[in-house]
């Protein structure tokens, strides 16, 4: 599914990313962990293609493509998906009219007529009960006066109507109490499949344990630098990422 | 508005020129350039007008002559050389038309370039059109049915003609000869425009329309129009304007007077797209408009408008709330890009009693334009508990564009309760990265944002003219960013 290969990005000339490899197939769950500053949130900015960051070597594919130089709307619609740290406001753009928009553009890229109005209702309807999102919400301008916890629950949703082939959740725990981390946990859990994948990028086990991973890999100074199963999470959890740079050394 | 689809829109971006520049070849007669006294007569005489109207605009233009052009507005324009505008131009061929079938070919195929489908507009909108092409309207349609309900519906030449004590009684008393520079000579030339009368209690039982044109190179046109509401009575009335390209700066100075009279409720909708200019700021239309609207006891007037258009625009619909408990409500958008500049607003002046006016203008600048809102809420001591309520957004679009805000309060009730709120915003990068992230490309992403910014104005609008608006904001801003 994807394939990291050597990869290294900056910003405004300053490195983050110093040769990343990473490997995600199919029907995988994958958590990044990592200490603040270790490169988390570039990876997966730099994944979805956003322009402000410099790709400067290394190769990214997706399903054997090389998206690198793709617009970041056209590495959505072959199927990257990004749940954002901090999701951004659209005052007067419904959530409706929002997903409305983006699962249209993305059906007119793969040559696709619009989706029946009938289909996206009832595509909105099926989702939102799977992730206990109240109607009503959907009426509300995108982003704006919502909740922390309201905020990382439409962007699931989001993914949910977007069925995307990679999700990559970007710190989507931080801001959530235990009841919506566990309604958005249920929510990816029910979403996966084998056919997608999903990287988890977090700095707590507290999502995994809900989310279980099949790899967790160590982010640290821009490359991982330890990767293991579930179990390397509790570890991190118990003993911090200090053990892991001494072991670098 | 679920008519119109992604598609519709992914065509209408793909037009790299000004969608709609395109020029009919119609005979047309146009006078000699210049204005003087004899041309005064002269347009009074070839429209047939009786006495009097010809005095009124005599007296207009002997006003005008005094007058110098205004220039407190926060636009800067070459002026114009009056005595180089030709001041009266009429199509030819000026038929008595029962049918469609006896409109001008060449015109009916301009109203198919622009949209306008009489024929569909009858059977779908439900919309009577009276059309002004080069100032004289050579086709209305549902004046049967307007007939019936004693709605008058037609050219303000035609009513001088038909109706002379209903527009000697109301012409020029909510914005006199006098009032200003672009009023009076408007007054002295007006060429046509439309007048509609609605009788004590009927309410117009569908949305009256006019499109109005510019369409001979190097006239002005000077439209008026004039509407009243009588007694309890209700009209919805849209105004939509569209202009060919032209290299020259075209003059348009309207006026436009309503008259809600008691219990009377009058709302005027515009979609206005005169040719703004090239990407240059070559080209386009200056647009000088005085629209004012009187309200009686318990009346409403409600202006809309979508400013899209025009190298300079100069307006401000403005409401006269003179009858106690009148309300008066002002909705706009307007967009600027490239080098076009609008200095727009609107007037509340209160007068009576428990007297209401809302004020929400929505602003956005892209490329080097400037975008200014200029308003002015006006308490007089008479009106106890009169209210306002007041909100300017402006949304700015790149680093070279101006947005400006001249709110002028003058309050001389200590009953008068005011709100006045002011927001400015920026496309944000991150904003169009998360709907680019979701697939939707930049231009697509910049049309929803600004759609979204707009959406209060935009719910305004009957349902037809919304969509034609949507069209137009995202044509206006293509390209303007990246």
């Amino acid at each position: 599914m994807l394939k990291i290969n050597n990869l290294h990005a900056s910003i405004e000339e300053k490195s983050i990313l110093k040769g990343l490899n990473l490997e995600v197939k199919a029907g995988e769950v994958h958590a990044i962990m990592g200490p603040n500053g270790a490169g988390k949130s570039t990876m997966a900015n730099v994944i979805a293609g956003k322009e402000e960051y410099e790709v400067t070597d290394g190769v990214i594919e997706l399903n054997g493509e090389d998206i690198s130089e793709l617009a970041p709307e056209e590495r959505a619609h072959n199927g990257v998906f990004l749940s954002f740290q901090y999701p951004v406001e659209i005052p007067g753009v419904s959530v409706t009219n929002f997903i409305k928009t983006a699962i249209n553009e993305t059906r007119k890229a793969k040559g696709l007529e619009d989706m029946p109005a009938k289909d996206m209702l009832k595509m909105i309807r099926e989702k939102s009960e799977l992730l206990e999102i109240d109607r009503k919400f959907l009426s509300r301008s995108l982003n704006e006066g919502f909740s922390g916890g309201e905020k990382k629950r439409n962007e699931i949703f989001q993914m949910a109507m977007l069925e995307p082939k990679l999700a990559i959740l970007d710190e989507t725990d931080s801001g959530l109490d235990i009841d919506a981390l566990r309604i958005v946990a249920n929510g990816v859990n029910k979403l996966k499949s084998k056919d997608n994948a999903v990287v988890v990028i977090t700095h707590y086990q507290r999502l995994l344990d809900y989310i279980v991973p099949d790899f967790v890999h160590v982010l640290h100074d821009g490359k991982i630098v330890k990767t293991g199963d579930a179990s390397l999470a509790l570890e991190l959890e118990a003993k911090g990422y200090d053990w892991i740079k001494k072991e670098l050394v | 508005m679920s008519k119109y689809t992604e598609d519709d829109l992914e065509l209408e971006l793909k037009t790299k020129e000004y969608e709609y520049g395109f020029y009919t070849d119609i005979e047309s007669e146009t006078f000699a350039k210049g204005l003087n006294e004899d041309v005064v007569r002269a347009i009074s005489k070839k429209k047939n007008e009786p006495e009097w109207m010809t005095e009124w605009r005599l007296e207009a233009f002997r006003v005008w002559e005094k007058m110098t052009e205004p220039d407190w507005a926060n636009v800067k324009y070459p002026k114009p050389n009056f005595q180089e505008i030709a001041y009266y131009s009429a199509p030819k061929k000026k038929p008595k038309l029962n049918s469609l079938d006896e409109v001008d070919p060449d015109l009916l195929e301009t109203f198919k370039k622009l949209g306008i489908s009489i024929d569909e507009q009858k059977k779908l909108a439900n919309v009577a059109v009276d059309i002004v092409m080069d100032s004289v309207s050579v086709a209305t349609t549902f004046k049967k049915t307007l007939g019936e309900k004693g709605i008058i519906f037609m050219p303000i030449s035609e009513a001088i003609q038909e109706h002379p004590e209903l527009v000697k009684k109301y012409l020029g008393t909510v914005v006199p000869t006098t009032d200003n520079f672009y009023a009076a000579l408007n007054s002295a030339v007006f060429s046509d425009g439309s007048f509609c009368y609605i009788p004590k209690g009927v309410k117009c039982p569908m949305e009256l329309s006019t499109y109005f044109r510019i369409n001979e190179g190097g006239t002005g046109q000077f439209e008026r129009t004039l509407v009243v509401a009588d007694k309890g009575s209700y009209v919805s009335y849209l105004e939509g304007c569209t202009a060919p390209q032209r290299d020259e700066n075209q003059l348009h100075a309207a006026v436009v007077e309503l008259i809600a009279m008691d219990d009377a409720e009058i709302k005027y909708s515009t979609v206005q797209n005169w040719f703004p200019g090239d990407e240059n700021g070559k080209g386009g239309v200056f647009n000088f408009v005085t629209k004012r609207g009187l309200c009686e006891t318990n009346a409403k007037i409600s202006w809309t408008q979508v400013e899209t258009g025009s190298a300079v625009t100069w307006k401000y619909p403005s409401c006269i709330l003179k009858g106690n408990n009148s309300v008066g409500e002002f909705y706009s958008i307007a967009v600027t890009n490239h080098y076009q500049q609008a200095d727009t607003g609107t007037k509340m002046i209160h007068l009576g009693k428990n007297t209401k006016s809302t004020i929400i203008s929505k602003g956005i600048s892209a490329g080097k334009s400037q975008n200014s809102y200029r308003g002015l809420v006006q308490i007089n001591s008479r009106a106890e508990n009169a209210r306002n309520f007041s909100q300017c957004d402006s949304l700015l679009m790149g680093n070279a564009c101006g947005a400006h805000t001249f709110p002028y309060i003058e309050v001389k009730n200590k009953s008068a309760q005011i709100e006045h709120e002011a927001t400015t915003s920026k496309i944000g990068e991150d904003q169009l990265f998360y709907c680019n992230q979701r697939g939707i490309d930049t231009e697509k992403a910049i049309a929803l944002i600004v759609n979204g910014f707009s959406k209060e104005v935009l719910n305004k609008l009957p349902m037809e003219f919304a969509v034609e608006a949507q069209k137009l904001l995202e044509i206006s801003l293509e390209g303007s960013v990246g």
